[in-house]
């Protein structure tokens, strides 16, 4: 794809710009001034989102058509400093001086927010320190009305083009548009607000003295630039920090870390420079906005929003549809592709006929293929009220009025709603996480959100209960609720304790400090703009993940398709059966037996002395290992297992009766309601669900973190089935 | 002195100064929370904590202990249009 604007022969030839032979530009500024809706609005709908090398942060770029030919744009994650402590805050301070994986841009478009002028600036300066050649998009300029600043005044102070922008009415886009290409040619220079204090000085020599050749600006920018260096100096000095408890940041030359940690720089070089910008933006900057921003209208809304007793009533309110939408609303829709992937199955069926290659395309690909987009509804839900939240401002609220109670479990405020929706289902609720912005708090989530009670295991709860729990509907469904609260205090639970024991999930002493920003209407473009992005991110990246291991699951229960020695003859007996029952019945059994002996069954076998201190036997053995493709299969396995079709759902009378009869070698029940407890914990507590692993090890961007998962749930789950069994048997229940 | 999360609800302050680790006095005052720079407490969360604090035209959800750390002294303002309450204290 290319965009509309082509070269012109008469034009001069276009500069010789960096590695790809386009102008690069990025865009950089705060949370909540309205940067990605200019850059929807830049770029249209041509952006590609992927991530960023090691680090979950969306990596959105686009083409912006200028006038001499199309240019790359990149979309920064909001940022308040270019001063960093982690990877992920580093990407914007790396993408502007060009320090990673890309050459310096040749233009930074700064989002100046016109109701925010000071704050937004300072973003600038320290691009400006770094020899960046800015452009600035005012951005709501509308919203701030009479207490805009004039641009040409602004222009003046900041050393820059200001174009005031609107960009849901693509007002000031085409000046935006000349203005980047003007910059794109201009000398570079970096721009200091400030003179640093002797002592300072002293510092900056010694480390520029120690920066990497790649780090300098003759190499950067081809043109040797003394203040770049300082600047480039500077933030070492701020941001590098090797003590106990220091700084994350990666991609620092070992002699540059050295050269710092000498200078034994603490707080005071930092406050040096911060409150040298601030002096400068008190002096110059704060001054020019004619009046204070109205936010009447935000402070009347969060005067309800926020109130002690309205407010949490609009807030479970709004929680309650959000989480009804994705376990009923959604459910038809499931239900829909499901059924819709069966029938495409059978008249693949139809028209190729039994054997291997049909079994393969049916069982395995179309039903791989259909496990994936069964996902769907759900996400696209859930991003949907999860962008309409966030754009609106909302979702920031979330967090403080919910922190009081989530922090108690060292827990993001903003994990709530990630929690919420891991009772409908883990996948989209570990993509939600992203929704907080510190790694440590998104993987602590991702953590204890598989531990929720989802959908998916409430027909296994549903047939256990209902084969081998005892009991009026009363009792029985006293239990399902009891299931639910165990789920909830167990993710509670082990939030806590991996945030006391496992190192990189251990609190961090950073500030609570979270914008509430002022509700605006969200633009359903940039809503739906971004629900097809974690759509097809997910199809991409996950799906087909997914998809390889429920073919793998489906050849591990499929092959091999020899039946032991001394087995009848099934289709022989089939072919001559009696009765289309009979027949039904000889069908089942022949499943049954190649199941046994499939590659899944000898594994239900092999395991068999490890679930029995638990009171399971084989047969659930291969149930559980068949459960790994999604919890609700192990239903239609034990169905197969127990020879009573593998169509059987929870409510299978036939399947409840086998259950509630089989019978171990001595002639006792195989299943007591002992038994079925233990089940339900061990099926409450263990991982046994591989879009989970797929999802995290996608969103973690590493296997350590999927690999932990499954070690943990798994072996809790092994130990709190054991304790219930054992102890259950040594109270005197059955 | 008088740190933020002692200053009455609806009073507007000045910050003196932001104490605490490294990282984040630093990420405070990048934010603008400077020596010399207004700061009002405009309310507390229901289950009372966070504070909701404006500075320079824009609010922040911050938490009691956080605030704990800034000094801040009261400006001596005309009387408060609205009776005074002291932060209540949820333990």
């Amino acid at each position: 794809m290319s965009t509309a604007v082509a070269c012109h022969d008469d034009a001069p030839a276009p500069p010789p710009f960096a590695r790809t032979g386009r102008v690069q530009v990025v865009l950089a500024g705060n949370p909540n001034v309205g940067k990605t809706t200019l850059f929807n609005a830049l770029t249209g709908s041509m952006a590609k989102v992927s991530n960023y090398p090691g680090i979950t942060v969306d990596r959105r770029a686009g083409r912006l058509a200028l006038a001499e030919g199309a240019a790359d744009l990149h979309d920064l994650p909001g940022t308040y400093s270019l001063n960093a402590r982690s990877a992920e805050e580093q990407i914007a301070f790396d993408a502007i001086a060009g320090l990673a994986d890309t050459p310096p841009p040749d233009v930074v478009i700064a989002c100046v927010d016109a109701t925010q002028l000071a704050r937004s600036a300072y973003l600038l300066l320290q691009c400006q320190e770094l020899g960046a050649r800015c452009v600035v998009a005012l951005t709501m300029f509308d919203e701030a009305g009479v207490a805009a600043p004039d641009p040409a005044a602004l222009a003046l102070v900041l050393s820059c083009e200001v174009i005031p922008v609107i960009a849901r009415t693509k007002y000031g886009l085409a000046e935006l548009r000349a203005a980047i290409s003007r910059a794109a040619t201009a000398p570079r220079h970096s721009i200091w607000r400030w003179a640093p204090h002797a002592v300072l000085r002293t510092h900056l020599d010694a480390v520029v003295a120690a920066l990497p050749a790649t780090w300098r600006a003759g190499e950067r920018y081809g043109a040797e630039s003394p203040d770049a260096d300082d600047a480039l100096a500077l933030w070492a000095l701020t941001c590098i920090d090797s003590a106990p408890d220091g700084d994350e940041l990666v991609g620092i030359a070992p002699g540059l870390r050295a050269a710092v940690d000498t200078r034994h720089a603490d707080g005071a070089t930092d406050d040096g420079s911060v409150l040298a910008r601030w002096a400068w933006l008190d002096a110059n900057v704060a001054k020019l906005p004619r009046a204070r921003p109205d936010r009447s209208r935000t402070e009347r809304i969060d005067r309800v929003l926020l109130h002690r007793v309205i407010g949490f009533a609009v807030f479970m309110a709004v929680m309650a549809v959000m989480f009804m939408s994705l376990f009923w609303w959604a459910a038809p829709v499931m239900d829909g592709i499901d059924h819709g992937f069966k029938a495409l199955g059978g008249l693949l069926r139809e028209a190729l006929g039994d054997g291997i290659v049909t079994d393969f395309l049916v069982d395995g690909v179309i039903g791989g293929v259909g496990s994936v987009l069964v996902f769907l509804p759900q996400i696209l839900l859930l991003f949907l009220f999860l962008g309409f939240l966030e754009d609106c401002g909302y979702l920031a609220r979330v967090a403080y009025l919910m922190d009081r109670i989530m922090r108690t479990m060292n827990l993001h405020g903003r994990a709530f709603v990630p929690m919420l929706s891991g009772f409908a289902c883990a996948v989209p609720a570990i993509m939600a996480t992203r929704t907080m912005e510190r790694r440590r708090d998104r993987i602590l989530t991702m953590m204890v959100v598989p531990l929720m009670t989802c959908s998916a295991r409430l027909p296994v709860y549903t047939l256990i209960i209902g084969a081998l729990i005892p009991g009026s509907h009363f009792r029985q469904g006293l239990l399902m609720v009891a299931m639910y609260l165990f789920s909830v205090v167990t993710a509670l639970g082990a939030a806590w304790v991996m945030s006391k024991t496992v190192k990189p999930l251990k609190a961090k002493r950073m500030p609570f400090l979270i914008e509430l920003p002022p509700y605006r209407f969200p633009r359903i473009g940039d809503v739906l703009r971004m629900m097809w992005s974690k759509a097809s991110v997910f199809l991409r990246e996950a799906g087909t993940v997914i998809l390889g291991c429920s073919i793998a699951l489906w050849a591990l229960l499929y092959f091999p398709r020899d039946l032991p020695q001394g087995s009848p003859d099934y289709d022989a007996l089939i072919a001559t059966a009696p009765t289309d029952d009979a027949k039904v019945d000889l069908e089942a059994s022949k499943a049954a037996a190649h199941l046994e002996a499939s590659f899944g069954g000898r594994l239900g076998h092999a395991i068999e002395p490890a679930i029995a201190p638990l009171g399971f036997d084989w047969k659930i053995g291969v149930g559980i290992v068949g459960a790994f493709a999604a919890r609700e299969v192990f239903i239609s396995t034990l169905g197969i297992v127990y020879a009573v079709g593998g169509d059987a759902d929870e409510q299978s009378e036939p399947l409840r009766a086998k259950l509630h009869e089989a019978q171990r070698k001595d002639g006792s029940h195989a299943y007591t309601p002992l038994v079925g407890l233990s089940l339900m914990i061990f099926f409450a507590l263990a991982c046994q669900c591989m879009s989970t692993l797929a999802i995290v090890r996608r969103e973690t961007g590493s296997l350590r973190w999927p690999l932990f998962l499954f070690a943990y749930m798994t072996t809790l789950a092994w130990i709190v089935s054991f304790c219930v069994y054992q102890g259950g048997k040594l109270l005197g229940f059955e | 002195m008088l740190s933020l999360a002692d200053l009455a609800l609806g009073r507007s302050a000045t910050v003196r100064g932001v104490d605490g680790a490294r990282a984040f006095r630093r990420r405070l005052l990048e934010m603008g929370l400077v020596p010399g720079t207004q700061i009002r407490v405009v309310t507390v969360a229901p289950l009372g904590d966070p504070l909701q604090i404006e500075v320079r035209g824009g609010q922040w959800s911050l938490r009691r202990a956080e605030a704990a750390q800034i000094a801040v002294e009261p400006e001596q303002a005309a009387p408060a249009p609205k009776p005074v309450r002291k932060l209540p204290v949820l333990r």
